[in-house]
């Protein structure tokens, strides 16, 4: 199998006062060959001041292994409440993740930008694999992560 | 009940065990290997030194680990390319790479899931569950087999698949239940089942906004030894409101990266701490030793699997199918059964069959599983006990006598009890009769006196049948028909001719090694496994009743030796007497632990007349290795039946045999084996000193001699034959 696929049948996944607009947004992670275990991803968002915007998916089940995820756990004090219903399986190297969901309009443009923290078992943490600007020029544009991630995109 | 729990989870779980004992095994090896590889830091290095010549080497360091075995692992940004590399902690260059091992890495997986996910590490749980059941249940059997728990480590007896599973078992036992115990915590933990929380402290809000501290300058960290580091994070490049967070193996706290001052810290909680204990007594990772060991011990498990699968099928095969065997609960007649060898389960089963077909409810069982509370419905008990040795209990009656002695009240349904065994033994039903004293002395009503079954005939079979069957007011013809094992076409390759001047036909006869197959060499089945002092049944043609003959080779001889001297009326013997090269007999193995002499460097006495030369001329043909042996043979005349006579100087000229003394009793001063002994009792004493054994094997009237001889020679050390004999320093084989 080459890639891991899974689909988040459009759900709401963050949402901000009064921000009714809302569109699908394909986000797309491929994993290098790090060489060790499936890998923990948390995907958040911050504010153009860099506060904690809110979490958009979180692969990896168990609760006691996202202290490693050490950027969005510092942001949410491990609050699993903030993934409730967007959590998924960890994601093994060289697969891909990709998920659906809605993204309301004013997230664009806007100074958010979104950051995937990664964490493996027996390896380092990797906070602020990615950290990308939430525009709609970069839509479709690859970001390359520090350490786990060959590759990010977000497609609208 | 307790066989049960211990059969059913082995049988299922065995293949799996394997899988999961042979990777945790394997994996014991790597913090063993770590621990010796890892480049150790310098007693009393401090983490700020450790820190600032890393950050020499690599200015861009993220983040340092210290793994449990105290391999230092150092990961850095340089020009936007991670890197990272096992550290050696006296210059802080790298020295290897800080891959995971991948071979360690596949095991682990393997062990943990199968690679099979969460499903995986389920079916793993239930391994390792089963593997603790199987440590709780198996203990309590090897006490039951032991005879209590004091004697866990007692000698052995038995087919050799039993005796390495329990030797095997009560070694690795306490490695196998500390590490199944552990597993399971480590799983529950896994799923979340434990209330284990996080202790490490809120991020701070207040901090200095400063950066660039020169990290020897932080004063915890020039406090904390690198041996209690876990790991240490630099604050993310410039982000002034990130800090250093040090993780020890006391707890987590965080530092400020301006001013060093410490901006919390949290002790580990207790759970943590179990937890990590328990971590480490599961992987060895910080308990190198301790991991080997319980490696070592997870290696007996595949030995475990197979010859406990062994052991379970040679149980099966030697008790015949009991079809409709009602539960213990639900049977009016309770049969219990004493067997060693299983024969006795044959009759079993007739009697089963007659009294089922008489109208009864039956149950047939195990005398070990007798328990009052699980015979609800009994009206009565029979007892069908053969003998083990010198009295002893056989192999599926252990603890009954116990049980029977603990009883508070005897029950209202009455017993009866039949022993199994062979006149010629000295303790003929002994331990059937000490059944049938200690039930009258607990005052359990006798339903028929105590009756005896020799040679497994047919016809004793029959005649008790019928007083049973009076006491039952029911009609009981019991038909037994012998369970003979299955024989081997025996082709005789040569015979020696002995005593034939003085009527006393007697031959060396030697047979060829039948074929063994694969399965028998594998379980140890057939003539695929064979001592002297073993015995060679032979059935007659004409008779279902077999004859046994003590062998006098070994398997690794290459022959099936016997000694057969011709009985006035004897079926058996007339015909084996009367075979030419190339003419046939049909035989089996049967196994004689209690005769044997075992292994070690002390002195042998052995001691035989006439045809008893057999075993003990088998064991001084396999003395390669020169053990001492003094052997005692009494003949007729040395002309007509020396027996062995020209192999017993061969072998003394070749060291196998020390010293020879024969005894005539056709001669002008005749002499008897015992008067020799008395003759040489200054030495026989001196060989028991040296912690000889003593073996005897020939006719009852000789060994009777023997004895009395042997008490005379002991009676200055303060010694008996019944000492000696308790020690297992005395054994006989007598006819």
């Amino acid at each position: 199998m080459k890639s891991l696929l899974a689909t988040l049948a459009l759900t709401t996944a963050l949402t901000l006062p009064g921000l009714a607009m809302a569109r699908p947004v394909t986000l797309t992670t491929t994993m290098n060959n790090y060489g060790g275990d499936g890998a923990y991803l948390a995907l958040y968002v911050t504010d153009a001041a860099g506060a904690y915007a809110g979490s958009l998916w979180m692969a990896g089940g168990k609760s006691k292994y996202y202290e490693h995820l050490s950027e969005w756990y510092r942001a949410t004090a491990g609050d699993t409440a903030q993934i409730n219903g967007i959590t998924g399986a960890s994601v093994g190297a060289g697969r891909t993740l990709e998920i659906t969901l809605d993204l309301a309009d004013a997230l664009f443009d806007a100074g958010y930008t979104l950051h995937i923290d990664a964490a493996v078992e027996d390896m380092r943490d990797s906070p602020n694999e990615v950290a990308v600007p939430l525009t709609t020029g970069g839509a479709g544009t690859p970001i390359t992560g520090r350490r786990y991630i060959a590759d990010f995109t977000y497609d609208m | 009940m307790i066989r049960a729990l211990h059969r059913w989870p082995g049988l299922l779980a065995a293949a799996l065990l394997i899988v999961l004992t042979l990777s945790g095994a394997a994996l014991s090896v790597f913090p063993a290997a770590e621990r010796l590889t890892a480049p150790q830091a310098e007693t009393g290095l401090s983490v700020a030194t450790l820190a600032a010549r890393i950050q020499t080497a690599y200015p861009g360091v993220e983040q340092i680990r210290r793994s449990p075995p105290g391999q230092i692992t150092a990961y850095w940004f340089l020009d936007g390319t991670p890197g990272a590399a096992v550290i050696d902690p006296a210059t802080g260059a790298g020295v290897g790479s800080a891959d995971p091992n991948q071979v360690e890495r596949w095991l682990t997986n393997l062990h943990r899931s199968l690679f099979l996910g969460y499903g995986g590490r389920i079916a793993m749980v239930l391994g390792a569950a089963a593997m603790l059941i199987l440590s709780v249940s198996g203990s309590v059997l090897v006490a039951r087999r032991a005879g209590g728990w004091r004697r866990w480590f007692a000698p052995l007896r038995g087919p050799l698949s039993g005796r390495l599973h329990v030797e095997i078992a009560r070694v690795a036992v306490l490695g196998l239940a500390l590490s199944s115990m552990t597993a399971l915590w480590m799983s529950a933990s896994t799923f979340d089942l434990l209330p284990i929380t996080s202790s490490a402290p809120a991020f701070p809000n207040d901090v200095s906004g400063e950066t660039g501290i020169s990290i020897t300058s932080i004063e915890l960290l020039g406090q904390t030894p690198v041996a209690e580091l876990r790991e240490l994070n630099f604050p993310y490049p410039g982000d002034a409101s990130d800090v250093f967070t040090l993780k020890t193996d006391q707890g987590t706290g965080y530092l400020d990266q301006g001013t060093g001052a410490a901006l919390g810290w949290t002790d580990l909680t207790g759970w943590e701490n179990v937890s990590e204990t328990i971590y480490m007594l599961h992987t060895g990772q910080g308990a190198a030793f301790l991991g080997i060991l319980l490696g070592l011990m997870a290696l007996g498990v595949p030995v475990l699997g197979v010859t406990g699968v062994l052991v379970w099928l040679a149980g099966r095969r030697s008790r015949p199918r009991i079809p409709g065997n009602l539960p213990a609960a639900k049977a009016e007649t309770i049969l219990l059964v004493g067997s060693e060898g299983g024969s006795t389960w044959g009759f079993a089963a007739t009697l089963h069959q007659a009294l089922r077909a008489a109208g009864q409810t039956v149950h047939v069982g195990p005398m070990s599983d007798f328990d009052l509370a699980h015979h609800a419905k009994a009206q009565r008990f029979v007892i069908l006990a053969a003998t083990y040795g010198d009295g002893d209990a056989p192999e599926t009656a252990k603890g009954f006598l116990d049980r029977l002695k603990a009883l508070g009240t005897a029950p209202a349904a009455p017993i009866a009890v039949l022993g199994f065994g062979d006149r010629s033994y000295p303790e003929y039903c002994g331990y059937a009769q000490r059944v049938a004293e200690m039930a009258k002395t607990r005052g359990w009503n006798m339903l028929l006196p105590f009756d005896t079954i020799d040679r497994q005939s047919p016809q004793d079979f029959a005649r008790w049948g019928r007083l049973l069957g009076q006491a039952l007011g029911i009609n009981l013809e019991l038909v037994h028909q012998p369970i003979v094992p299955p024989t081997e076409m025996l082709t005789l390759v040569s015979r020696r001719d002995y005593g034939a001047e003085m009527q006393a036909p007697t031959a060396i006869l030697r047979f060829a090694l039948p074929r063994v197959t694969l399965w028998q060499k594998l379980t140890g089945q057939g003539f695929a496994r064979f001592e002297a002092g073993d015995l060679l049944g032979i059935v007659p043609e004409g008779s279902a009743i077999p004859r046994l003959y003590s062998l006098a080779s070994d398997r690794r001889d290459g022959f099936v030796e016997i000694v057969v001297k011709r009985q006035p009326s004897g079926l058996c013997s007339a015909q084996l007497t009367q075979l030419a090269p190339g003419d046939t007999a049909k035989g089996y193995i049967r196994r004689n632990p209690g005769f044997k002499p075992g292994k070690g460097r002390a002195p042998l006495i052995l001691i035989g007349a006439g045809t008893g030369i057999g075993p003990l001329a088998g064991f001084i043909r396999g003395n390669k290795r020169h053990r001492p042996i003094h052997l005692f043979f009494g003949m007729r005349h040395p002309q007509n039946d020396f027996l062995y006579g020209q192999d017993l100087a061969d072998w003394q000229t070749k060291g196998r045999l020390t010293r020879l003394d024969t005894a005539v009793s056709r001669a002008a001063n005749p002499s008897y084996v015992q008067d020799t002994l008395r003759a040489e009792g200054t030495e026989v004493a001196r060989l028991i000193r040296d912690g000889a054994r003593i073996m005897v094997c020939g006719g009852r009237g000789m060994a009777t001699g023997v004895t009395d001889a042997l008490a005379d020679i002991l009676k200055p050390m303060g010694l008996t034959p019944q000492a000696l004999r308790a020690e297992g320093r005395y054994v006989e084989d007598v006819y």
